[in-house]
């Protein structure tokens, strides 16, 4: 539970001069407004390459919004709109020719309810693989396992994939996923809260898988608990009434926050 | 620290609580005392003519025996029809409301329009079906008679599909979107899947509520003494001859009309029930 026990190997305070950090997105200058609202201001933040950022901050801060403007969620509803850039590589996701399916496809994401389609364990999983890669059966059951094998889930339901996704447990149902997410083999995967709806144990699962995963994937997650951004994240950008307030290896943030509100909210002295 | 206690104040809600409570059982026993006489009015008089030769005889003419089956046959294909015309209809259009056009103006003028379509008589239905399709092909027809009740079933669905899709959850549409489903593959094999029970039980309603319709059959299917299944000429149906028969002099005709009654009774009641499994089961799922 301790900061120290963080995997990031030095404190700096200069974060790429540590190793080669490649930007995956980088957020430039983002605006996000609901209707007349202007939820984010000004933006700028980078998700680097292989590894875990975590967006923290107070209720209605804006991380969640931030978030979705990575895959575009917020294009499913009316009246909400992005102004600035977010590039993915060198491909610029805002923009309005911006394929939205291949762009999920390469950002997925995990929701903070669980929410496994009303299909059997199996399908939930073959249906997202289904939509981009024609495979023969016995692939196909391959790419399953590995899939539920990734997500640590495979021991637990190897024997029931035949059954409803929404039998398995709250956790269950979470990893599922994950899993889920995991099969369409995107570049970046976003988590949304995945644990605010889970007991401890489940949480700690999802936890070590995140870490697990961020080998080959670029993530994000947004959290409410602090404790749980210093434990899996190694950035982490501390939000704060649309603004960023500041942002920096999670080691350094956790320790020696820069800004007042970023050691006030630490601290625990609001939020 | 025990409260001050003022038994007048407490006494005083007790005898309002009983005098509402008494007014609510008196107004329900009331409604519902109807509700059995009509029943064990048709079940006594509809039973005894229940037989065999109900479903296998044509009806007859004054005075002598048959059955209902030309006008059991003619109900059945044209509720079918009017079902299969009205239900990819109502379906699509609930689908536009409730998943792409739900934030659009033309989706509140629609359900607007929509909701006054389930309410209007369907005397209004059977005149506008007449004018529309009777009057131009010069004669009364089958096809008629099932347009009218597909005009009737389209609400029904529309309204049902519209509820039945709002009601899944808009985390399911975004995990869909988030592996880069494409809207149409979502609606139809994520947002149809969680709400099937449903729109399936507003089909059977559709189907429950036609069953009993004589006014816009009147007007349309007319009726058919005898065995026809030709569509482009009048065609029985279990309403207008239960109609015809209940008004006439004869008793064995008025014997007939409590039967056809009974049979439409149990077969809505059939439908109401298959309809409520089906919403228990999507309640526990």
């Amino acid at each position: 539970m301790s900061v120290a026990a963080i995997t990031v190997p030095t404190v700096t305070h200069a974060p790429s001069s540590a190793e080669d950090l490649v930007e995956k997105i980088s957020i430039r200058n983002l605006d996000f407004f609901y209707g007349d609202h202007r939820a984010l201001k000004s933006i700028n933040v980078p998700l680097y390459q292989g590894k875990v950022t975590a967006f923290i901050g107070p209720s209605g801060c804006g991380k969640s919004t931030l978030l979705r403007i990575l895959n575009r969620m917020y294009d499913l509803y009316p009246n909400q709109r992005a102004a600035g850039q977010v590039r993915l590589d060198n491909d610029d996701i805002l923009s309005p020719s911006q394929d939205l399916n291949l762009l999920r496809a390469k950002v997925g994401m995990v929701f903070q309810k669980p929410t496994p389609f009303p299909m059997t364990i199996f399908e939930n999983i073959a249906f997202g693989i289904r939509l981009y890669e024609k495979l023969p059966k016995s692939e196909l059951e391959d790419r399953v396992k590995h899939a539920l094998e990734r997500a640590a889930l495979w021991e637990e339901v190897k024997n029931k994939l035949n059954a409803n996704g929404l039998s398995l447990s709250g956790g269950q149902q979470q990893r599922l996923c994950i899993a889920r997410t995991v099969a369409v083999r995107p570049e970046v995967i976003l988590f949304d809260e995945p644990c605010s709806a889970l007991d401890p144990i489940s949480t700690a699962k999802i936890e070590e898988l995140i870490d697990e995963l961020k080998d080959d994937y670029t993530i994000a997650i947004v959290t409410h608990n602090m404790q749980q951004a210093a434990r899996v994240s190694d950035f982490t950008a501390f939000m704060y009434l649309g603004d960023l307030v500041e942002f920096g290896e999670t080691t350094r943030i956790f320790t020696t926050p820069n800004d007042r509100r970023t050691q006030d909210y630490i601290t625990g002295r609001f939020g | 620290m025990a409260a001050t206690f003022q038994s007048s104040l407490y006494t005083s809600r007790r005898r309002r609580n009983r005098i509402s409570m008494g007014l609510a059982y008196a107004a329900t026993a009331f409604g519902l005392s109807w509700l059995v006489l009509i029943l064990a009015v048709l079940l006594w008089e509809g039973f005894s003519g229940l037989s065999l030769s109900v479903f296998t005889e044509m009806t007859p003419p004054p005075g002598s025996a048959g059955g209902l089956l030309n006008p059991i046959a003619g109900s059945l294909i044209m509720t079918v029809i009017a079902v299969l015309i009205g239900t990819p209809l109502g379906i699509l259009a609930g689908t536009y409301m409730a998943e792409y056009g739900r934030y659009d103006r033309l989706t509140t003028v629609v359900r607007f329009i929509n909701d006054i379509l389930l309410s209007a008589p369907s005397i209004v239905v059977g005149l506008f079906v007449y004018e529309v399709m009777v009057a131009q092909m010069g004669h009364f027809s089958g096809w008629a008679g099932a347009v009218a009740l597909a005009v009737i079933v389209v609400p029904v669905v529309v309204r049902t599909t519209e509820d039945m899709l709002i009601l899944v959850p808009d985390t399911l549409r975004e995990a869909a979107a988030s592996i880069g489903l494409p809207r149409s593959n979502m609606i139809i094999k994520v947002a149809y899947r969680a709400a099937r029970a449903g729109m399936v039980t507003g089909v059977l309603l559709a189907v429950a509520r036609i069953s009993g319709e004589t006014a816009p059959l009147l007007f349309t299917a007319l009726n058919n003494q005898f065995w026809s299944l030709n569509l482009n000429a009048p065609v029985a149906s279990l309403p207008v001859v239960i109609f015809q028969f209940a008004l006439s002099p004869y008793s064995d005709w008025q014997k007939l009309a409590w039967t056809g009654a009974l049979i439409i009774t149990l077969a809505v009641l059939a439908l109401s029930i298959i309809a409520r499994t089906l919403t228990a089961q999507r309640k526990t799922s």
